[in-house]
C-alpha cells in the first residue's frame, strides 16, 4: 500500500512537472508579452526601455533558464503576479477554486444520483420502452453541445419564463443564500445534463454484466427476490468499474465546467483560465491550469485507491503501476 | 460495405443454397441495417453532407452572395428569398448554415482520420511489442485522456505560431489558417480512443495461430503487421473514428464558439453561435438552429458508431 501511493505520488510529480514546462513553453509562445503591454501603453518608451525592462524582468533570459527561475521560486510559495488583478495569483485563485469545488461537486452529485436509478432500471429491463428511451436520451446528453444546450437552458429560463437569472453570481445588493442559490441552478443543471448520459450508460453496462454473472443465478435460484439480488450483490459489485469512470472523468466535467463558467458568468476557475489567456494574463493562466491539473490527478490517485478498497479482488501489490 | 468480390459473393450464394449463413461482410451489413436508428443517422448525414456541399449551387441559384453584409437587412424574417431570415449582418442565414456545416464537416472527418492514422500506429506498436514501450505509449495515453481537455487546447489555439521556426506558412497566414490549426490542434488529442481500442485488438490477433505461423516462417514484424494484423483491427478502427468524428465537431464548435477556432468571416456551425449569446433577447432563432444542427450530426455520428460496433461484433445478437 505505501508503496503503491509512493509510486503513483512520484508519477503524479512527474506529470505535473513536465504539464508545467509545457505549459510554460506555450505561453512563452503566446502573442503579446508583457513589456510589448507596457509598450501599447506607455507611447514615451523607447525600444531601449524596453530592452532594459525586458532585462529587468529576465524576459530576455533563454526560455530553460526562465523556467528554471519560475520553478525555484514557485516552490518558495511565490507564484508570481496576476497582470490584470494587480494581485498575487493565489489571492485570485482560491476563491476561485471553491467556486468551481462546489459547481463540479454538486453536478458531479446530481449526475450520479440521477445516473445509478435509472442506470439500473435500464439494465434490469432491457429492451423494453423504458430503456430504449433512456438509451436516446443517453446519447443526446453525450452529443449535446454543452454551450448550446446553457443558450437554450437561458433563453427557455431566463429569457421566455423569466424564473431563473441568465448568469452572474448573485444579485447585487441581495446576495442572501436564497439568491445565491437561484444564480446556481442553471449552471449547476448545465453541467448535470451533459455528464448524466455517459455515467447512466456505464452504469447500466455495468449491472447487465453482473446480472449474467453465475452467483446473481445462484441467488436468484435459492429464491431471493430479484430487487433484493440487485440491491445487495449486482449494483455493489457493478459501481466499482463505475466509480473509475467517474474519476477519470474529472478532467472531462472540468472542461464541462469551462464551458458553463463562460456561458453563465460564473466566477469559477474556468472562466479564469479562459479570461486570463484571453486578456494575456500569462501566469495567472499556467498557475490556475497548473491548480486544476494537480485536483484532476489527485481525483484519480483517490479512484485508485478507493477501487482497491472496494474490491476484495485486487491487492495493490498485484495492481500494475 | 457492400462492395464484394466475386469469390466471396459466391460463396455467400453457395451457403445460401445449402440454407447457411452469409459471409461475413454481408452478415455485417445484414446486423448493421437491423439497427434501424443507426440506419436513420447514416441517412440524415448523407443528407446533410449533400445539403452542406451543394451550398455553391443554392448561392448561385438563390442569387445571393453568402458572405456580402447588407446592414439595411438585419434580422429579416424567413422569406421566399431567406428561407431563415438573416442574420445580425443581414447575410441569408441558410446560406451561412450550409457553408458553415462544410467547415464543421471537413474539420470532423479529416481530424478523425488523422486521429484514426495516429492511433492506429501507436495502438499497434504498443500491442505488438508489448514490454516498456507498451507500458510507456499507455501511460501517455491514459495521461492525455485524463487531463482537463479543453483548456489545454484553449491555450494550443491562443499560441502564436508565427514565433516557432517550424511551422508551414499556411498554418499562419490565408484564409484557411485557422481550419488546418484546428484539425492539427484536434489531432493532438483525438487518438486516444482509436489507440485503446487497437491495442486491445493487436493483443488479441497477436496470439492467434496464423500470426505466430507468419513469424515462425521468417515473415519481419513490418510485414506480420501489415499483412496480419492490420486488416484483422480494422471493425476497432472503423468503430472508434465514427466515434470519435461526433467527438470532435463537439470540440471543434466549442473552440469556434469561444473565438479560438475558425475564425469569421469563414463560417462554422461554433462561430456562429459566438454572438448569438448577446443577440438571444432580440433573435432567438439565430441562436437556436446552428447548435440543432451540431447536436443532429453529433448523435447521427455517435448513433452510427453503435450501429457499426454491434453490426462488427460478432458476438452481439440482434434482439430489436
Amino acid at each position: 500500500m505505501g508503496r503503491f501511493l509512493m509510486i503513483r505520488l512520484v508519477q503524479g510529480l512527474a506529470v505535473l512537472a513536465a504539464m508545467s514546462f509545457l505549459i510554460y513553453g506555450l505561453i512563452g509562445l503566446m502573442p503579446g508579452d508583457p513589456i510589448d503591454e507596457m509598450i501599447a501603453a506607455n507611447p514615451h518608451l523607447t525600444s531601449a526601455d524596453a530592452q532594459a525592462l525586458r532585462a529587468r524582468y529576465g524576459l530576455d533570459l533563454p526560455i530553460t533558464e526562465r523556467y528554471w527561475n519560475w520553478v525555484t521560486a514557485a516552490l518558495t510559495g511565490d507564484l508570481g503576479y496576476s497582470r490584470v488583478h494587480s494581485v498575487p495569483v493565489l489571492e485570485v485563485l482560491w476563491p476561485r477554486l471553491v467556486n468551481t469545488l462546489i459547481l463540479v461537486g454538486s453536478s458531479l452529485a446530481f449526475a450520479v444520483l440521477l445516473a445509478i436509478p435509472i442506470g439500473v432500471y435500464a439494465a434490469t429491463h432491457p429492451y423494453s420502452r423504458t430503456d430504449t428511451a433512456v438509451n436516446l436520451l443517453c446519447f443526446a446528453g453525450i452529443s449535446i453541445p454543452p454551450f448550446w444546450l446553457a443558450l437554450m437552458l437561458i433563453i427557455l429560463f431566463a429569457v421566455l419564463l423569466g424564473w431563473l437569472p441568465a448568469g452572474g453570481m448573485l444579485t447585487v445588493g441581495d446576495g442572501s443564500l436564497a439568491d445565491r442559490l437561484r444564480h446556481m441552478v442553471l449552471p449547476v443543471a448545465t453541467l448535470t445534463l451533459v455528464t448524466v448520459g455517459d455515467y447512466t450508460r456505464h452504469v447500466r453496462a455495468a449491472v447487465q454484466e453482473q446480472l449474467r454473472q453465475d452467483y446473481v443465478r445462484t441467488a436468484r435460484a435459492k429464491g431471493l427476490k430479484k430487487s433484493t439480488m440487485v440491491r445487495r450483490h449486482a449494483l455493489p459489485n457493478a459501481l466499482i468499474p463505475v466509480i473509475t469512470v467517474v474519476a477519470l472523468g474529472f478532467g472531462t466535467i472540468f472542461s464541462g465546467a469551462l464551458i458553463t463558467e463562460t456561458m453563465f458568468a460564473y466566477l469559477g476557475t474556468g472562466k479564469l483560465i479562459y479570461d486570463s489567456i484571453i486578456g494575456n494574463d500569462f501566469n495567472m493562466a499556467m498557475v490556475a491550469l497548473l491548480f486544476v491539473t494537480l485536483m484532476v490527478l489527485v481525483g484519480n490517485l483517490l479512484a485508485d485507491v478507493l477501487y482497491v478498497a472496494l474490491d476484495p479482488r485486487i491487492t495493490f501489490s498485484k495492481r500494475s503501476v | 460495405m457492400s462492395a464484394q468480390d466475386p469469390a466471396s459473393q459466391l460463396t455467400a450464394n453457395a451457403a445460401g443454397a445449402i440454407g447457411r449463413s452469409a459471409s461475413p461482410l454481408a452478415l455485417r451489413w445484414r446486423r448493421f441495417l437491423e439497427h434501424r436508428v443507426a440506419v436513420a443517422s447514416g441517412l440524415v448525414l448523407l443528407l446533410l453532407i449533400i445539403a452542406a456541399f451543394s451550398a455553391p449551387l443554392v448561392e448561385i441559384w438563390m442569387g445571393i452572395d453568402a458572405n456580402r453584409p447588407n446592414l439595411l437587412n438585419r434580422f429579416a424574417a424567413p422569406s421566399a428569398r431567406h428561407p431563415l431570415g438573416t442574420d445580425d449582418l443581414g447575410r441569408d442565414f441558410l446560406l451561412r448554415l450550409l457553408y458553415g456545416g462544410q467547415v464543421s464537416l471537413i474539420v470532423g472527418l479529416a481530424a478523425a482520420a488523422a486521429s484514426a492514422v495516429i492511433g492506429t500506429i501507436i495502438g499497434i506498436l504498443a500491442g505488438y511489442y508489448g514490454g516498456w514501450l507498451d507500458a510507456l505509449l499507455m501511460r501517455l495515453t491514459d495521461g492525455v485522456i485524463a487531463l482537463p481537455l479543453l483548456p489545454f487546447l484553449i491555450i494550443l489555439a491562443a499560441v502564436d505560431l508565427a514565433r516557432l521556426p517550424f511551422v508551414p506558412d499556411a498554418w499562419t497566414t490565408g484564409q484557411d489558417a485557422s481550419l488546418y490549426r484546428i484539425v492539427a490542434i484536434v489531432t493532438l488529442f483525438g487518438w486516444t480512443t482509436v489507440a485503446r481500442l487497437v491495442r486491445g485488438a493487436t493483443l488479441s490477433v497477436r496470439q492467434r495461430d496464423y500470426v505466430r505461423a507468419a513469424a515462425a516462417l521468417g515473415a519481419s514484424s513490418g510485414r506480420v503487421i501489415l499483412v496480419h494484423i492490420l486488416p484483422n483491427v480494422a471493425s476497432p478502427i472503423v468503430v472508434a473514428t465514427t466515434l470519435s468524428i461526433g467527438q470532435i465537431i463537439l470540440l471543434e464548435s466549442v473552440l469556434s464558439f469561444l473565438g479560438l477556432g475558425i475564425q469569421p468571416p469563414t463560417p462554422s456551425w461554433g462561430n456562429i453561435l459566438t454572438n448569438a449569446q448577446e443577440l438571444i433577447w432580440t433573435a432567438p432563432h439565430l441562436a437556436i438552429y446552428p447548435g440543432l444542427l451540431i447536436f443532429i450530426t453529433v448523435i447521427a455520428f455517435n448513433f452510427l458508431g453503435d450501429g457499426l460496433q454491434d453490426a462488427m461484433d460478432p458476438r452481439s445478437v440482434v434482439k430489436r
